[in-house]
């Protein structure tokens, strides 16, 4: 008894007697000829030459074992052999093996497979430049379309519904962007906090003004930072959920079967994700504020001895609503950006795994930059506006 | 074939005392069942009757809750897919859907077990696709297609390309004709029994389609009430189950037989 081990076996178990008489040119393949031999067998059947033979003798007999792989090699040595001007006289296997190698016969007469080639050079890379600029603009304006689609069926299913709004869809969409958020947000804000305070008590302390940490804790995170990091791990968690279940339901056709239905997808599938998420992030955004004050606050115990007391004392005169207000603004535009840009990716999958993933990888990429980008734009407004 | 495992070479599986449960429903209750080397045995039965549990079973997709599987000799039942590698060798998988990797071309997609498993160049790689293509009856052409460019019809025939590359002796087969129309399935049919008799092949037949069954099975096993009962369409359809007679006697099911 011998199993067969790991991967196919290297050792010898076949072999091809090449024999010469005058013009007549004597194959004997001997032992098994199968897939695990092949390799081998490749290059010796290769190295068959006519040399001036007229008349060839491919002899069998004496083969043990044959596969299509095996047989394949013996049938194209005979077809070279014939195509360099040599009669092949007989071409002899054991009974058995007849079936296959006639089907073969008959069958294939296929050249090998040929694989597509990448062209490279310069046009090559310049027409590849110029077909990406188009699938971005495209891209850019197919997306103002899905903007524009969105923002009409937003506005009417909060004002002027045809139906009552998808309401346990909607619940369920706050639960699993807000809700389960709640941790990662959390910790991350926390310690976004702390690191926030110590860096900058380790610069404030130089000038004796380690009390504006406080403020610096304050303006910084409210303003800024609090928004900014829920957003992104927003997008992250969130919008990447979108893109991958709206895409995995296209690769089942299930958004197809929706449409034939007469189910209105952005009601269906967009605006209660985008609206829930509406909803969420500055309820998240809020949260982080909080949990990352204290992570400051903890810090600047420990690091500066600033009692809570005090902390509290000197945020209050650091910031007020409307620093807060500044903050949270934004959140609701960051939220209809990330669902905005994960529901149109997930809606342009094609069906194939392969296309949800990179259009999911798309979709946060997308929205992380446009977050980054209105957080700047907003910057520059509030400064024009003199907030 | 010169490898064989342990036992009774003239048996290809053999399962004794199979028990399968999900969520405390039993699916099969001790199933036994043997195939034998070099014939087709389609298994039928009603939906959710647990076909194709048996042959996730049998490749190691799934781990009964008791009960021996052996394929060639070697015990799969309590086996990862992991630990199967020198039966993977052995056998192909025709997954229901083809389960062609969608990122890769048809041509590669053969391939991926032969670059696996053995040290063939790319010629000669090159050349045996091209040879298994035109084996289960697909243009030249099909071979830089992605899948998703394929007809279900053309998807099947490539996947049985891919469970062929490395000419395995046993063939799993998922419902390989369903979704096709009349004209491809028979073709299809016709295609396994011309391999199945030009390689020697013992196939294993998951199918819900009669006509697969009268043209191409030597025998039938039937999955009703948690256990399997074999024959022949002829012996099955006066069994005393009465799904198994009314499966073979029904309308669709004479209509079959009247094509013979």
């Amino acid at each position: 008894m011998r199993n067969r081990p790991l991967a196919i076996p290297d050792e010898t178990l076949a072999d091809l007697r090449v024999e010469r008489r005058q013009n007549i040119l004597r194959l004997i393949p001997t032992g098994e000829w199968n897939v695990g031999q092949s390799p081998r067998l490749d290059l010796v059947t290769r190295a068959v030459r006519p040399d001036g033979a007229r008349q060839a003798d491919i002899d069998g007999s004496g083969v043990t074992e044959l596969d299509s792989a095996g047989a394949w090699l013996l049938l194209r040595t005979k077809r070279e052999l014939e195509q360099a001007g040599v009669q092949v006289r007989s071409f002899v296997l054991p009974q058995h093996y007849m079936p296959l190698v006639q089907t073969m016969e008959e069958e294939h007469i296929a050249p090998p497979v040929r694989h597509a080639v990448r062209p490279r050079g310069v046009v090559p890379f310049l027409e590849g430049t110029g077909r990406g600029t188009m699938h971005a603009l495209g891209q850019g304006y197919a997306m103002l379309g899905f903007l524009g689609r969105v923002t009409v069926e937003a506005i009417e299913a909060v004002f002027a519904p045809r139906r009552e709004l998808p309401l346990p869809a909607f619940v369920k969409q706050i639960e699993e962007t807000g809700l389960t958020a709640l941790p990662i947000v959390g910790l991350l804000a926390f310690l976004i906090g702390v690191v926030l305070a110590y860096q900058g008590a380790d610069q404030l302390r130089r000038f004796g003004a380690e009390i504006f940490t406080v403020d610096l804790l304050g303006v910084g995170f409210l303003r800024e930072l609090g928004g900014l990091v829920t957003a992104i791990i927003v997008a992250g968690r969130s919008g990447s959920a979108f893109t991958a279940f709206i895409g995995t339901m296209r690769v089942n056709e299930e958004v197809d079967a929706m449409e034939t239905m007469g189910l209105n997808i952005a009601e269906v599938l967009v605006i209660p994700r985008v609206l829930g998420l509406v909803i969420a992030l500055p309820l998240l955004t809020f949260y982080a504020d909080v949990v990352g004050l204290i992570g400051g606050m903890v810090m600047c115990y420990f690091d500066l001895h600033i009692t809570v007391p005090v902390f509290l004392r000197e945020l209050q005169q650091a910031i007020t609503f409307k620093t807060l207000l500044v903050g949270l603004i934004k959140a609701p535009v960051f939220a209809f950006l990330i669902g905005l840009v994960g529901c149109f990716e997930g809606l342009r999958v094609e069906r194939n795994a392969e296309s949800v993933g990179r259009l999911t990888t798309r979709s946060v990429v997308e929205s992380i930059f446009l977050i980054i980008t209105f957080d700047a734009g907003f910057s520059v407004l509030f400064s024009i506006l003199g907030i | 074939m010169s490898n064989s495992g342990n036992g009774d070479d003239k048996v290809a599986i053999r399962i004794r005392g199979l028990v399968n449960a999900f969520n405390g429903k039993v699916i099969h209750d001790h199933v036994d069942l043997d195939v034998m080397r070099g014939e087709v045995l389609g298994v039928v039965g009603g939906s959710g009757a647990g076909k194709s549990v048996l042959l996730r079973s049998i490749i190691g997709l799934n781990h009964p809750v008791s009960g021996s599987i052996k394929v060639f000799g070697i015990e799969t039942a309590d086996m990862d897919a992991e630990d199967l590698k020198g039966l993977q060798l052995r056998w192909g998988v025709l997954f229901q859907g083809g389960a062609l990797f969608s990122s890769q071309t048809v041509a590669e997609n053969i391939q991926v077990p032969l670059r696996r498993y053995t040290h063939m160049s790319q010629e000669l790689m090159d050349e045996i696709a091209a040879m298994k293509l035109s084996l289960v009856g697909l243009p030249p052409d099909a071979a830089q297609k992605y899948p998703s460019e394929l007809s279900g019809g053309m998807v099947k025939r490539a996947g049985l390309a891919r469970a062929l590359a490395l000419d395995p002796e046993l063939l799993f087969l998922d419902e390989p004709t369903s979704g096709l129309d009349p004209i491809s399935a028979n073709q299809f049919d016709g295609l396994v029994r011309s391999l199945q008799q030009s390689l020697g092949l013992t196939v294993f037949m998951v199918t819900h389609d009669i006509d697969s069954l009268r043209a191409i099975t030597d025998r039938i096993a039937v999955l009703v009430n948690k256990k399997v009962k074999v024959g022949t369409i002829d012996t099955l359809v006066h069994d005393s189950d009465p799904w198994i007679h009314e499966y073979f006697s029904g309308a669709r099911g004479r209509a079959a037989l009247a094509g013979v």
